[in-house]
């Protein structure tokens, strides 16, 4: 019986939300300027409009799943019209309107209550309005208010300490980088119905438990941050030594992290450690093509052609990390982005300065003093001290508590110690040890050789 | 507003309720009075004084202890009203150090009728 009349007004509805939000009368005229010929345009807007639309979505429907739906089905009609009507002016914001208006049409083939849908329409319809007034023109250019703030409030509803870490993971590759889930399966060599799975339940435990859609407050920002930069850096990591596998890194994920931190930081521009993670990011990411040989085999630092590193990343990124010491607010990031600004500086392996790299380490263990940490202290000690000292050193991390004890680079890294005090008997003993543990087929090839070159 | 239990476990051999605690639980709970966000609380007898009840094939079986067998037991718990998650883990991390025990926060089904 409604049917008709909430159709015209949805219509209606749209056509005043376009006008408001693009500045411009009539969107329906394709843009003469760029008319879309392939999937290329599309793609394009995708990617970049995902994940903004998603997050804009949940906020004025409050719910993730009728939020990716809408954003699907808005897509899946630029598919269809695109290619012969043209890509409109303003392709996101043509997404978020129609996404709403699908969201909407959900809304009333479900509900079993006239009321519910009136409702969303009338609150959906005001909140679109108030963006479109707090962002006039050019909204397309630079998002403002509040698109930005529906980003990160999804973020950190991603990246929530009640949701496990695999989940945070794998929504936030979902919702903020706006990967389809074939892809985060493939980047994980998970199989893809687990990573649904995964999903799902994510999903679902944000709508039972309530988890929020909110910017935590400043006084709760210092807990909930690092678990955002955790999912980002996590990213970066498994891209930049896959964690099982053949191939030493997957430099689609690096790129993904360094695209999601980027984010942050023009997010929450004022938080020295999303500066230092996308320092740390930069700094790092820069020698990832020098760490592996033509033959595909993994390169360590000292070995590394140095001519091959990324000199613009690697320029970005100190650039960062001193924009990071004026702020003199130091967290683990910033001080793991400055020891790899130490690295970057030097122009040959012998002119680090190890000693700047061991006090940024001792820093380090004053504020962060994980298991890891310590280990990558011993490489520094063991260039400022000698290998005997760190040796003794990791000894006494392996009696610590047992959890380096199956970490392959705890052995690698004794191995590689016990090797330059001439204890080879040791040295192969630890070699071997690394093997065993070492997931990573490019690591084992590597470890393997070394073990190989000792008893030759 | 929703609905969380906030659940107590306990180690049953090693507890060590005292006079304290008693008093930082009852500030915890005319707190969450004031607050308007008490809905119900108590606290258990050891499980111990637990009883379980089946009903299988139209019979009723009765036995001894508590269902699962474990160190941690339930010790006691609180309903509350939140107004979403991060609220409710807020009074947890409240009561979580009034009572000295780790406390699960777990959401309560919503009514039907509240679902519009």
């Amino acid at each position: 019986m409604e049917e008709r009349p909430a159709t015209n007004s949805a219509a209606k509805n749209r056509a005043a939300t376009d006008r408001t939000a693009t500045g411009k009368a009539a969107t329906d005229e394709p843009a003469t300027d760029w008319a879309a010929t392939d999937g290329a345009a599309l793609e394009r807007a995708y990617r970049e409009s995902a994940g903004r639309a998603v997050a804009t979505l949940v906020r004025v429907f409050g719910d993730i799943d009728i939020a990716e739906e809408a954003v699907q089905e808005a897509f899946a009609v630029a598919a269809e019209r695109w290619p012969s009507s043209g890509v409109p002016p303003n392709p996101g914001g043509w997404i978020v309107t129609t996404a709403r208006n699908k969201a909407l049409d959900r809304l009333r083939r479900e509900s079993s209550r006239p009321g519910r849908e009136a409702r969303a329409a009338r609150e959906s319809q005001a909140l679109l309005e108030a963006d479109a007034a707090a962002q006039p023109n050019e909204a397309q250019l630079k998002e403002v208010g509040p698109v930005q703030d529906d980003r990160l409030r999804l973020i950190f509803t991603c990246c929530h300490p009640a949701l496990g870490a695999e989940a945070q993971l794998a929504l936030t590759l979902r919702l903020i980088a706006g990967l389809q889930t074939p892809e985060i399966a493939r980047a994980f060599l998970v199989p893809e119905p687990a990573i649904a799975q995964r999903l799902v339940r994510a999903k679902r435990k944000i709508r039972d438990a309530g988890i929020p859609y909110r910017v935590p407050r400043d006084a709760e920002l210092p807990d909930r941050l690092p678990y955002v930069l955790a999912v980002v850096y996590l990213v970066f990591n498994e891209g930049y030594t896959a964690s099982a596998g053949d191939d030493l890194s997957r430099p689609g994920l690096c790129a993904e992290a360094v695209r999601l931190a980027r984010l942050l930081l023009e997010l929450m521009p004022d938080e020295p450690e999303v500066i230092g993670l996308l320092a740390l990011l930069l700094l790092t990411g820069a020698r990832r093509e020098a760490r592996t040989s033509a033959g595909g085999s993994l390169v360590l630092l000292a070995d590394q052609d140095r001519g091959r590193w990324d000199h613009a990343m690697i320029a970005e990124g100190q650039q960062l990390v001193r924009a990071c010491l004026r702020r003199n607010r130091p967290g683990p990031y910033q001080i793991q982005a400055a020891i790899n600004a130490v690295h970057s500086d030097a122009a040959t392996a012998a002119q680090t300065d190890w000693r700047q790299i061991l006090a940024l380490y001792d820093q380090m263990m004053a504020i962060a003093p994980t298991p890891v940490v310590a280990l990558n202290r011993c490489v520094a000690v063991a260039e400022v001290h000698g290998p005997a000292a760190a040796l003794e050193l990791t000894g006494q991390l392996g009696r610590g508590g047992g959890r380096l004890d199956s970490y392959h680079l705890f052995h690698s890294t004794r191995a590689d110690l016990l090797r330059r005090l001439g204890r080879w008997a040791e040295a192969l003993a630890a070699y071997d040890a690394a093997i065993a543990l070492a997931a990573n087929g490019a690591e084992r090839a590597f470890l393997e050789q070394r073990r190989d070159s000792l008893s030759a | 507003m929703r609905q969380y239990l906030l659940a107590v476990h306990i180690d049953e051999n090693n507890t060590s309720s005292d006079e304290a605690v008693y008093q930082r639980v009852d500030e915890f709970n005319a707190e969450l009075q004031s607050a308007g966000a008490w809905v119900f609380a108590g606290g258990l007898h050891p499980s111990s004084a637990s009883t379980v009840v089946r009903a299988q094939g139209g019979k009723v079986v009765t036995t001894d202890g508590p269902f699962a067998e474990t160190k941690e037991q339930l010790g006691g718990f609180w309903i509350i009203e939140a107004a979403d998650l991060d609220a409710a883990l807020d009074w947890a991390a409240k009561g979580a150090a009034a009572c000295g025990g780790p406390v699960e926060v777990r959401p309560f089904q919503e009514m039907p009728e509240d679902q519009g």
